[in-house]
């Protein structure tokens, strides 16, 4: 072979200073830099509106509200990142905090109580992951259905009555650690577990292939069926999480827990730079995608806007952020 | 030497991040003139000619029309303009039919204002039958087409603009010689009605036969604009690469010895319409050929032997023991690879990186308990990016915006790099340049010295005549002949390929 690499040392020196310019631009331009933007804007604009806003009560209390929406946001992702859609977040939260409490009712000890419940919301939601993936129905679907199969069976089960719980489980939800409360460190826990697993593991990469190339997936040997499955039990695992928490807080498992979150963590995944078509977004994005979430229902109650207005609001703001996914995408 | 400029090119500089994809480019085009546009992959071509159909807008430099200065809005202002275009990447509709596609966005109506499918249907025939398509009808959908049908519905929509200038970013890189040559009969009349061609190919012959005039680009430069009765292959291929090129790629022909056992031998494999009753052997460090028409059965024998789709009927035998080929897993965990046809289709994963790419099937190899070790990963895609001259400002840049070779080598290196005992290439120079190209014909070359059984389809002849060792030539699903290099030429394939002298080889 004859060599072919002329030298062109001029022309390098050139590339390798563009090179450092485009490594600082390609920060900005990351998704999460403009997320997070956005998060430290709307937080000026409410502390200049509510001096209550900025104080260290307060901003746990925001940390506390969403920790279950970015938990459930973590699992979300995945699954949107593989081109897929859950809808039933809610309801299966709904549930598991039943089972949870029904489990904590039998006198087991909270470690058992808390490792089947999960295993048992990782179970329930595997029954999405073969439905899309075996009988080839759309996630959309399947999940819907799911949702309104879950939320009918936690009020069967107890009657449409809560169930109080006394058991050291309800620790996940009304714990603190130092001054901390616990939903709040199980959030970054799991955040941080998603974004390595994300990250840098084999069955991460994997779930952003699906999304990006399906076909080219199972031609490179990736078990297309087996990663979509995954990442629906992913989030039934999440569900039970916080349905354990949710119900912790109030020592109470009602059936209604979580009715409407569905809404909250798509929207959260969705700002936080995921897109709905699949194939890329962040683990770090998702919970910015969260925070601003939360930021966002504490400044109405501070500001005194209405909770029916606040309804509408998140409607609104799902709706934008998702429109802004479509006009990106359409640009590209 | 041109006596009406149709369209001048001026100036025209276009920069991504990272990258200067065009530097003052300025050359013109000719009323009814063929004109060929070269350079090597990443030069810059498919850019100038997404600035010449609308669909960026340069950073400096301007295009005039009719000697007229002009800006185009997007690609339906330069349509209305008289410039179509058919892109390097297939950019149908999957989910409309064939003559949807070809009248996207100007539906024909009858007289209620409905959609007239009829007259539609009829003006579509007849697209196609311009251009001897016959295995196409208009009502199929876009996605039950192979690539190369999907080309030729491509070529069929651009002609049946009545653009004045019509762009063709490698038209002809997934079809074969025949329908290259329907293609060249319909570029020729349209020449003679005064429409001008701009035509981008890596393929020397082609270029040479219909090209009037022949403008070369490298690195984003103009070179030089050439009439190509003035000029040689050899000339336009060192002023691309900046040097003198002569590197003439030769393999010798591997015999198969008697005692010799095959590692990949199949027995009368059948799928669907497409496969039928196919039997050959395969034998360590050989290249054996796949040749044959477009829409022979070729790629669907290797998607069947890979396990993309599951055989109906038939024997696969690897390395002695008979396999299943269920899922491309259990092959890929056998040691068998496929570089598929339709790199954006089959290949890519467009929003992942370089890297994400090149190590995709082999990453199972570089975990330590499921986690990727990073820095092997990075000299692993380095390493291939250097060795295949892969044209990237680095390895995290996203694929998707690679040039359509460098993406061709990006699919290559991931598969090069799984070291496989037994490798389908199914088109693997489609869209990649002539020095690359010989670089990858070295690396097939020493990947079957190296004892490796490789299948080679390929639509372009001299490639599949310098370097297999067998030739298969399949006809409808059929084997319907077998060649040695030595008793091969074009005009031998093509005749099996085409008609009815089946010697046939089923011995
Ligand atoms: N959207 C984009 N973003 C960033 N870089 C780009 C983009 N499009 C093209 N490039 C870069 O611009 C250069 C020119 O690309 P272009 O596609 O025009 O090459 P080409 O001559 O058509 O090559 P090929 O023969 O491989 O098709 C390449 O280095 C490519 O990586
Ligand atoms: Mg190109």
């Amino acid at each position: 072979m004859t060599s072919n690499g002329l030298p062109k040392p001029a022309k390098d020196a050139a590339a390798k200073d563009a090179g450092v310019r485009n490594a600082l631009l390609k920060m900005v331009k990351q998704k999460e830099f403009s997320v997070f933007v956005a998060l430290v804007l709307l937080c000026t604009v409410v502390s200049l509106l509510s001096p209550y806003f900025l104080g260290v009560q307060n901003i746990f209390n925001v940390l506390r509200q969403f920790s279950v929406i970015g938990i459930l946001a973590v699992g979300q992702a995945l699954i949107i990142i593989t081109s897929g859609i859950d809808l039933s977040v809610g309801s299966v939260l709904g549930l598991m905090g039943v089972v949870a409490a029904l489990l904590a009712g039998l006198g087991l000890p909270p470690a058992a109580v808390f490792v089947l419940t999960i295993l048992l919301g990782a179970m329930v939601a595997s029954i999405n992951g073969l439905l899309v993936t075996k009988a080839r129905i759309n996630p959309f679907i399947v999940t819907l259905g799911m949702m309104s199969i879950a939320r009918g069976a936690s009020l069967l089960i107890t009657g449409g009555m809560p169930i109080s719980i006394e058991n050291d489980i309800t620790f996940l939800g009304s714990g603190y650690i130092g001054v901390v409360p616990v939903p709040v460190i199980i959030m970054f826990i799991v955040a941080i577990a998603g974004h390595v697993f994300s990250t840098k593991t084999l069955a991460g990469r994997n779930i952003y292939a699906v999304g990006n190339n399906e076909r080219a997936a199972k031609l490179s040997g990736i078990r297309v069926d087996k990663v979509k499955v995954m990442v629906f039990m992913i989030m039934g695992a999440l569900c039970a999480l916080s349905g354990m928490i949710v119900s912790g807080t109030l020592k109470t498992a009602e059936p209604s827990a979580g009715a409407g979150y569905e809404m909250d963590v798509i929207a959260a995944v969705v700002i936080g730079g995921t897109s709905l078509a699949g194939g890329e977004g962040s683990i770090v994005g998702v919970i910015l995608g969260a925070a601003i979430m939360g930021v966002l229902r504490n400044s109405f109650v501070l500001l005194g806007v209405s909770a029916y207005w606040q309804i509408v609001a998140i409607g609104v703001v799902t709706i934008g952020a998702v429109a802004l996914d479509s006009l990106k995408n359409k640009r590209d | 030497m041109i006596e009406y400029v149709l369209l001048k090119i001026d100036g025209i500089s276009k920069s991504f991040p990272g990258v200067k994809a065009l530097d003052h480019v300025a050359f013109e085009v000719g009323k009814g003139e063929v004109h060929a546009v070269v350079g090597e992959n990443g030069a810059g071509k498919s850019t100038l000619m997404n600035i010449l159909s609308g669909v960026y807008a340069p950073d400096t430099g301007i295009l005039c029309l009719d000697e007229k200065e002009i800006h185009f809005k997007d690609p339906r202002h330069a349509q209305e303009n008289g410039i179509a275009m058919i892109h390097q990447e297939l950019s149908l509709a999957n989910h409309l039919s064939v003559m949807e596609n070809i009248f996207l966005g100007r539906l024909k109506r009858n007289k209620l204002g409905l959609v007239d499918y009829k007259q539609m249907y009829k003006m579509c025939r007849n697209e196609l039958e311009c251009l001897g398509v016959n295995d196409i009808e208009p009502d199929m959908l876009i996605k039950d087409l192979s690539v190369s049908q999907m080309q030729m519905v491509e070529i069929a929509k651009a002609l049946s603009l009545n653009a004045r200038l019509i762009i063709m970013d490698e038209p002809t890189s997934s079809i074969t010689k025949k329908e290259t040559e329907m293609l060249f009969a319909a570029i020729r009349s349209l020449k003679q009605r005064g429409v001008s061609i701009l035509y981008i190919s890596h393929r020397m012959e082609e270029i040479f036969e219909i090209a009037d005039n022949i403008t070369v680009l490298r690195d984003g430069t103009y070179i030089k604009t050439l009439k190509s009765i003035d000029t040689t292959p050899k000339e336009i291929v060192s002023l691309m690469v900046g040097r003198e090129f002569n590197r003439a790629f030769n393999r010798e022909v591997r015999k198969v010895r008697e005692d010799e056992k095959p590692v990949l031998e199949v027995k009368g494999l059948s799928y669907g319409k497409k496969v039928k009753d196919v039997s050959f052997k395969l034998y360590p460090g050989e290249i054996l050929a796949l040749t044959g028409l477009v829409g022979a059965g070729r790629s669907e024998v290797v998607q069947t032997l890979f396990g993309v789709t599951r055989k109906d009927k038939g024997q696969i035998i690897f390395n002695g023991k008979e396999i299943e080929a269920r899922t491309p897993t259990e092959t890929i965990g056998l040691g068998m690879g496929l570089v598929p046809e339709g790199r954006k289709t089959q290949g890519l994963f467009l929003k992942m990186k370089v890297r994400d790419n090149i190590t995709i099937t082999n990453l199972p190899q570089i975990c330590s308990m499921q986690f990727i070790r990073k820095t092997e990963e990075i000299k692993k895609a380095e390493d291939y990016v250097a060795r295949l001259r892969i044209k990237t400002p680095g390895i995290e840049q996203q694929v998707q915006y690679l040039s359509g070779g460098n993406q061709q080598k990006t699919i290559i290196a991931r598969w090069l790099l799984n070291s496989p005992k037994v490798l389908f290439l199914d088109e693997p120079t489609h869209g990649v340049d002539v020095g690359a190209k010989s670089e990858i014909y070295e690396i097939i070359n020493s990947l079957a010295n190296e004892g490796v059984g490789i299948v080679l389809i390929s639509s372009e002849l001299p490639e599949v005549l310098t370097l297999a060792d067998r030739i298969l030539v399949m006809q409808n699903g059929r084997i319907a002949g077998e060649l040695s290099r030595e008793n091969a030429n074009q005009e031998i394939i093509m005749e099996y390929a085409t008609n009815q002298m089946n010697k046939g080889m089923e011995q």
